[in-house]
């Protein structure tokens, strides 16, 4: 018998009887689903929030918030050539602007999805990481994420609250461990 | 394999000989479980979503053969490989085999305490694979040759100074400077080369969704994205437990873990893997190691639950005052201590003892294991298969004896009453472990029951 | 109202004073109260060191002493979490059942079945309230510092009815002292660093008395503050509910 089928069997023989699942209706509470309920938890993370009414207001914002930037992309860019090459070659990227799909106020997530950014490391392996999401994105709680979101539509995706952080040594918080060292989050519309 | 001989009141002991340190081990993991309790209070649903994800824990449970069967088959749909391992050897064996394949002499790992459990790193190493664990902290006790201590927080016993020569040490950083920012940046730069060498990397997985066959793993650091995104390889090892049913159950797991963890109210990345990336190999590893064992154990099952959010270590006054190598497991504390009788009822049946039974870690565990009631348990069970020692044995039955008696029982207590008060030398002494650094109580002329044989009828 | 009389045996030998207490307490509300004279032990030392199994000799004697009574109260809530928890005796389940249901620990007692809303009781003093973990987490006598759910607390219900008495807080709220049962000398570093690290808390807020409603924890706090000739002292909560009554009796 292989490993698989003794597992199996032994799971069948072990495990406890069938019980319901729960229902998930009215854990959200009154979360409220708001741009000041976000911006709050997203500046408690270390995040910075721009409302904006157009993605041509984006290049003046972070010329002026990052000084000295030289590699910028975006991932709405028609050309993005970089799309194409090995992700090893992202590594210089000093800024990378993306779409967001979904915000979530209750802990300044955004919900990102392979389509949206092109090559999966694009997001982590920047230096820098701006997120544009629509204002009418905003939702308050996980359950409602979930429930816009659905089914899977692709390979790969990902919450993203926040710069990278980490709290290892003696728990000192330290904005920037591997993935991007701040987030820029423009709210649109 | 490093087994240690010492059981937890020793190592503990020994933990407990710079009580300086321990004052700050206990501060530090206190201010965790205090920025825990603030958390939880900004959500009023909190108990009601502990219920709830503990429920679903019990239905993914009851119906695990049937998950993980829908789970193997998304996955493979979605061009995943998955492979079974009954046991620890096995688990090795497949991730050996697949970096051999590949020819892979030198690999990133994440966060992943099942490669903890299972002694991956000293394996592949035997075999001429170098692993690099990419957590921060991770790579701190890899860097000092240790075991990580917690399992959220795997170099919490170290300071900030140990770092800081281990960086100078291994990273070449200046001797001296031991800024958190500043050996943190160091670390960033190290590891960001490893990553971009890597040919594999091996994360672990929180959660695997049996609906849709994907895996949700969570970071801080975007360790785990960096390394499984470069990399051709990914190897994704988990638990079998860690199936959920529905992708809309995540809300509920993903509401609970970081807030649960850390006091945050969400990893920086929550992060969804479904479908390898276009010529990358996706491999998931199934690995049973005694779990599907303790899924028989009535009275033990629930501990399949845990989701390794590490606060009920936070909250132990235990583990808080011994530091997590005195569990001798990958997993320490109080879910260590139900976890691992399960693997070696002989080399941890000193754990499920190592606890006052005080119950805090029930109450913060975030899908409500009844923690204290299994270390209890456990106790009954470890006695009932002798791996207590005779003499406590004997002791206790002559404790049964004395106490069962009423007779024998008032004799006695007269007697070590009187002993006390005529010969304190007897008990006040270093072999009484409790005179060591408490003074025994000052023994009473008359027992209440005495008193109540002269007096009850003028009360 | 028939209370039997609960008292466990480290207090029976060691601290009669909160066996006193309890008794004078309780008939002072007006309860008819009897110490069943042939008791010993509650079987929890055994128990909570895996030898549950051994335990069916005191179960047997338990419900022999305490069977006949409408209700069984005693000073200590690990020993009445035991009983309740575990008292089980196959000759004689239905009063095993039944004691189970009708036993309490001396300050829910009061509280919920007495319902007491006032008491007669003086102790200007600085107090610290410890919350012992079996009264606290195992019968709910006080909210739970790691849950979201609303504060109360019933020791501290009838603490507040005593004049004079000034409750001081603590860093932690509920924090176990270490004593653990067997744990206290089987595990004796961190029992003790557990203890001091509780005292310490008590004694920085300015507590002139620790009390509590287990005597196992605070004689344990109680070895503690002797070594180090701390001056402060530990009293059963019993001790304090009952301070008036001793005065006078003493004046």
């Amino acid at each position: 018998m292989s490993s698989r089928e003794k597992i199996l069997a032994a799971i069948k023989q072990h495990q406890p009887e069938a019980s319901a699942l729960p229902s998930l209706t009215g854990l959200s509470g009154n979360m409220p689903g708001t741009l000041e309920a976000y911006r709050k938890v997203l500046e408690g993370l270390g995040g910075v929030l721009f409302e904006i009414k157009a993605e041509s207001e984006i290049p003046a914002i972070l010329a002026q918030q990052y000084p000295g930037l030289q590699r910028v992309i975006a991932a709405s860019d028609i050309q993005r050539t970089w799309a194409n090459e090995d992700p090893h070659l992202l590594e210089d990227v000093d800024m990378a602007i993306v779409p967001g799909q979904w915000g979530v106020a209750e802990n300044g997530a955004i919900w990102i999805t392979e389509e949206d950014i092109h090559v999966r490391v694009l997001p982590f392996i920047c230096q820098h990481l701006a997120i544009v999401l629509p204002r009418e994105r905003l939702l308050p709680t996980m359950h409602e994420a979930y429930e816009q979101i659905g089914a899977p539509q692709s390979g790969f995706g990902v919450f993203i609250a926040g710069p990278s952080k980490t709290a290892d040594i003696e728990q000192s918080l330290v904005l920037g461990a591997h993935g991007a060292k701040s987030l820029v989050v423009f709210v649109i519309g | 394999m490093n087994r240690q001989t010492a059981d937890h009141a020793t190592l503990a002991d020994k933990f407990n000989e710079d009580e300086p340190r321990v004052n700050w081990h206990d501060q530090t993991l206190w201010w965790v479980r205090a920025k825990r309790d603030r958390i939880a209070w900004t959500i009023p649903e909190w108990e009601q979503l502990r219920d709830t994800a503990s429920s679903i824990k019990l239905n993914a449970l009851g119906n695990l053969h049937d998950y993980l069967l829908q789970f193997e088959q998304q996955a493979q749909q979605n061009g995943a490989i998955v492979h079974w391992a009954a046991d620890a050897a096995e688990h090795n064996r497949i991730v050996t085999e697949i970096l051999q394949k590949h020819g892979v002499k030198r690999m990133v790992k994440s966060k992943s305490m099942l490669t903890e459990e299972c002694h991956l790193n000293p394996h592949l190493e035997a075999n001429g694979i170098e692993v690099i664990d990419t957590d921060l902290g991770e790579r701190i006790v890899q860097l000092a040759k240790e075991p990580p201590s917690h399992i959220v927080l795997p170099c919490i016993h170290k300071k900030k100074e140990e770092i800081g020569e281990l960086f100078h040490e291994h990273l070449g950083t200046p001797a001296g400077n031991a800024d958190p920012q500043f050996l943190t940046a160091a670390a960033r730069l190290h590891l960001r080369k490893e990553f971009l060498l890597a040919d594999a990397a091996i994360t672990g997985v929180n959660f695997a969704v049996a609906e849709t066959g994907e895996m949700v793993v969570c970071t801080n650091e975007g360790n785990a994205d960096m390394g499984a995104h470069l990399a051709n390889v990914h190897i994704a090892c988990m638990g079998i437990e860690k199936i959920i049913p529905q992708r809309k159950h995540l809300g509920v797991f993903l509401r609970l873990l970081a807030r649960s963890a850390t006091g945050q109210p969400i990893t920086t990345y929550s992060s969804h893997f479904r479908k390898p990336r276009e010529g990358q190999e996706l491999h998931i590893v199934l690995v049973d190691n005694g779990r599907s064992r303790q899924l028989g154990r009535e009275d033990f099952r629930n501990s399949l639950k845990c989701i390794r959010c590490g606060a009920c270590m936070n909250t132990c006054p235990v583990y808080r005052r011994s530091g997590g190598h005195s569990y001798h497991n990958a997993v320490a504390g109080p879910i260590g201590a139900i976890l691992a009788p399960n693997l070696d009822m002989k080399d941890y049946a000193d754990l499920p003892f190592a606890s006052t039974l005080c119950g805090s870690c029930s109450n913060v565990c975030p899908v409500k294991i009844d923690i204290h009631q299994q270390l209890y348990k456990w106790r009954q069970v470890l006695v009932k298969e002798g791996y207590t020692s005779t003499a406590k044995t004997a002791g206790m039955k002559v404790m049964t004896g004395v106490l069962s008696a009423p007779g024998v029982y008032k004799a006695a207590g007269k007697m070590g009453r009187w002993v006390m008060r005529a010969f304190p030398g007897m008990v006040n002494n270093r072999m009484n472990p409790w005179y060591k650094q408490r003074e025994m109580p000052v023994p009473p002329a008359q027992s209440f029951s005495e008193w109540y044989k002269k007096n009850k009828k003028s009360t | 109202m028939k209370v039997g009389l609960f008292i466990p045996c480290y207090i029976d030998q060691f601290y009669p004073q909160v066996g006193i207490a309890t008794l004078q307490l309780l008939q002072k509300l007006g309860c008819e109260v009897e110490f069943p004279q042939g008791q010993t032990c509650c079987g929890q030392p055994m128990a909570n060191s895996g030898y549950e199994h051994l335990t069916h000799q005191c179960n047997s004697l338990f419900i022999k002493n305490f069977a006949d009574y409408d209700y069984i109260v005693g000073p200590s809530g690990s020993c009445v979490l035991h009983i309740k928890d575990h008292l089980h005796d196959p000759a004689a389940e239905p009063q095993a059942e039944k004691i189970r249901q009708r036993i309490y620990e001396l300050t829910e007692f009061l509280t919920d079945v007495l319902k007491v809303t006032s008491l007669p009781a003086r102790f200007p003093c600085k107090v610290g309230l410890h919350q012992s973990c079996h009264g606290q987490r195992g019968l709910g006598l006080a909210q739970m510092s790691e849950l979201v759910a609303a504060p109360f607390s019933k020791p501290e219900q009838l603490l507040r009815m005593v004049e004079g008495v000034e409750l001081v807080p603590l860093d932690r709220a509920d924090e176990c002292c270490g004593f653990g049962g067997t744990f206290c000398v089987a595990e004796e570093a961190v029992s003790v660093k557990m203890g001091k690290d509780r005292v310490a808390d008590h004694v920085k807020h300015g507590a002139e008395v620790i009390t509590g409603t287990d005597v196992s924890c605070l004689m344990h706090m109680e070895g503690i503050l002797r070594r180090q000739h701390a001056g402060v002292k530990v009293m059963h909560i019993a001790e304090i509910l009952n301070q008036y009554t001793d005065e006078q009796a003493n004046s």
